[in-house]
């Protein structure tokens, strides 16, 4: 993507620690940058924070991103950091409103780079039609981050029709994953020190609040549940739900969407594509009887043309998720434990 | 995914299955040699499908999980020395040693680094030359000849401040020291493709007749398994036993000559201390006298005393065959991957991993 907006001239090519002091260059960074930007009327106040008024059922949401590397194929640490919350208010089944930012900045950071997660900023936020209302700017010492560190939190009005709670699970319920797993988690590791190889694998980070207000609108409580299985993967999520639900879940290896590249690089890696991170990509339990219809809906929104029905909710094995592997055998899938590593032969 | 998707064909592995069930007659004990193979069958649910009499035995070939406590510990007595930089392969950080793992001697400062391959730890020894870079070279024969190229670099590009712990083990010797285990039950063996890939197909002829037991060469995709399990049956229902070859599309006769070349050049075959096994001679790699300057031990002048397993890891048994994951006491309640006693818990490759992670449907409560 080339840079929309061009640079402001900036005293300084790097951030410094005094960007961070809360004195003049602060002032400066964020009059001729931030603000500018991310322009709207109640950042425009300037104030330590934002007063609004919302009528309806909230839902609040927070996360912090520290992704490795910052900059990577498809995306940067910006619109991660503002598609993540986003996600995480719409899984929730709410309408994303308003949105903190607060940034944690290592000393030393290109000023060109600052820029450049701004404006990915700035063009995540207008897609996901949401305000960044008010902020925090800090700066550490050289040695004492990693580039650079976003938390963002996020309010939203829920839904009218919503109902997304995990006791409304049954069995019978269907299992519905909006595109194709593991492609983010291998996005970055194709850039990782150490690791790098060629591919073109992109991250799929997007928006998916529009995607899931559709589909509220359209089949509201039949829609039981929704999460964005990030760390951990679809394996994780669905465990969790496992274990509150003390219902199963069986999934079809088969019907399971994966690109072949990403298919490929796990195999490299001794990776399993159900524990690798997602993002731009939720898992939905669905009724039965409107599965298909839902199905056919998200495959019509270009964020879940790849979408299929992966599996479904049964009182067998209570607490358990469980594989018919492509070969016809099943096993349990568990929890991940630690990180995914790469197997050594 | 060519060369990947037809060795997982759902109709070829219903085909193999048949003829399996069609062949046997009898009870028959089969070991797979590698974790990769145990992973692959639990993975896939292949075990469940096979026929009631045959029960798959999973080997000692996984490098982490045969890793004694002892060498855990040296390499957690090099992280802990100033100025060092100790690179492995990710599965060893979690493994446990006597007072703790790699991991949380990282957490405590040390500086440890993952890697995925040994030339990259040379690089490190290249960009830090006031630091001296260690890599723990684990692993069996097909981990090794990389790991001797990162000494011929170190050695031909004058770096001076690289040396590897070496903990490498052999395959052969660890199949003699099973099958001559009085307890011994294991009917024939899977030898691992990969392992043979490298070193050729000629030193398992003496173990097949030296104890008239079957040996397959075996890939790792669920038809590999599969043809490679049903030629072992063919084989113990005719009672022959002799060497085949599964893996022809990689496995020759004499190998690959320039890793064997590598190899031989930088290490020396040695006696070889294995977890939950014990002492197997003649079992292991060490680096030769030539480049003794690369060897961590020698370097660092390093004399720990030997520590002991803990008992209460039955991982020999399981590496034997003589236990599975699920008869051991601790299974899923005081050892998981989380908090093991034991590096089969631990490693990618090991069959209590395996079991933890990808159990068979049947074995659910």
């Amino acid at each position: 993507m080339q840079l929309s907006c061009p640079m402001p001239k900036f005293d300084f090519d790097v951030i410094t620690l005094g960007h961070g002091s809360g004195g003049l260059l602060t002032h400066k960074l964020l009059q001729s940058g931030v603000f500018d930007i991310l322009k709207n009327d109640l950042l425009d106040q300037q104030h330590d924070g934002a007063s609004f008024t919302l009528h309806g059922k909230v839902a609040f949401s927070s996360d912090s991103y520290v992704i490795t590397p910052a900059f990577f194929p498809g995306g940067n640490i910006g619109e991660l950091a503002i598609n993540g919350t986003v996600n995480d208010l719409a899984m929730c089944g709410a309408i994303p409103q308003y949105l903190s930012l607060a940034f944690i900045i290592e000393e030393g950071l290109p000023m060109t780079e600052f820029w450049e997660i701004l404006v990915r900023i700035k063009e995540a936020a207008r897609k996901a039609n949401i305000s960044i209302v008010t902020g925090d700017t800090k700066v550490v010492e050289k040695g004492k981050g990693d580039k650079i560190f976003v938390n963002t939190s996020g309010i939203g009005l829920v839904h009218p029709k919503a109902n997304i709670h995990h006791r409304n699970i049954e069995a019978g319920d269907k299992v519905i994953v909006s595109g194709n797993i593991a492609t983010h988690g291998i996005a970055i590791m194709s850039v990782r020190k150490g690791l790098e190889f060629e591919t073109s694998i992109e991250s799929d980070t997007i928006n998916l609040n529009h995607t899931v207000e559709k589909l509220l609108d359209r089949f509201g409580n039949d829609i039981k549940f929704l999460r964005d299985p990030t760390r951990g993967g679809v394996a994780s999520v669905l465990n969790e739900i496992a274990e509150l639900t003390h219902l199963g879940f069986e999934l079809d290896q088969k019907n399971i969407p994966v690109d072949e590249q990403v298919e490929g690089a796990c195999e490299m890696l001794g990776l399993d594509p159900l524990y690798v991170a997602n993002e731009g990509l939720f898992l939905a339990v669905v009724k039965a009887e409107i599965a298909d219809a839902f199905l056919s809906l998200l495959r019509q929104d270009e964020n879940g043309k790849n979408a299929a029905e992966i599996g479904a909710v049964n009182t067998e094995h209570p607490g358990k998720v469980l594989l018919k592997s492509k070969i016809g055998g099943r096993r349990v899938v568990n929890y991940l434990t630690g990180e995914q590593l790469p197997r050594i032969c | 995914m060519k060369y990947l998707s037809e060795y997982r064909d759902p109709e070829l592995v219903q085909q193999y299955l048949e003829q399996i069930h069609q062949v046997t007659t009898q009870p028959w004990k089969i070991m797979e040699i590698c974790g990769g193979q145990t992973h692959s069958l639990v993975k896939n649910g292949i075990l469940d499908m096979l026929p009631e009499q045959i029960t798959m035995v999973h080997g000692p070939g996984c490098p982490v999980c045969v890793t004694p406590v002892s060498i855990i510990d040296e390499a957690v007595y090099l992280a802990k020395q100033p100025n060092v930089i100790i690179c492995s392969f990710g599965d060893m950080l979690r493994v446990p040693g006597s007072e703790k793992s790699l991991l949380e001697a990282k957490a405590e400062g040390a500086d440890v680094r993952i890697l995925y391959s040994p030339l990259e730890a040379v690089q490190l020894a290249k960009d830090n030359p006031d630091k001296e870079v260690v890599f723990f070279a684990v692993g069996f024969e097909t981990t090794a000849p990389a790991n001797a190229l990162s000494i011929v670099h170190a050695d031909t590009s004058g770096v001076k401040n690289y040396s590897i712990l070496a903990s490498h083990v052999l395959v052969p010797p660890a199949m003699e020291a099973i099958l001559s285990d009085p307890e011994n039950q294991i009917d024939a063996f899977l030898a691992a493709g990969h392992v043979c890939t490298i070193m050729g197909t000629e030193e398992y002829y003496p173990v097949v007749e030296k104890y008239k037991t079957p040996v397959v060469i075996t890939g790792f995709e669920p038809v590999d398994l599969l043809q490679g399990i049903l030629m072992a049956v063919q084989q113990l229902e005719k009672g022959e036993y002799k060497l085949e070859n599964q893996y022809t599309r990689y496995v020759q006769r004499e190998g690959n000559r320039m890793a064997r070349q590598t190899m031989e050049q930088v290490f020396t075959v040695s006696d070889r201390m294995w977890r939950g096994i014990g002492t197997i001679p003649q079992s292991g790699f060490e680096v030769n006298e030539r480049y003794r300057q690369y060897k961590s031990r020698i370097r660092f002048k390093m004399d720990l005393p030997v520590a002991q397993e803990n008992p209460a890891c039955i991982s020999g048994d399981i590496m034997k065959g003589l236990k599975k994951p699920f008869q051991c006491p601790n299974f899923g309640s005081h050892c998981k991957p989380e908090h093991p006693l034991g590096a089969p818990m631990v490693s990618s490759e090991g069959a209590c991993a395996a079991y933890y992670h990808y159990s068979a449907a049947s074995q659910l409560a």
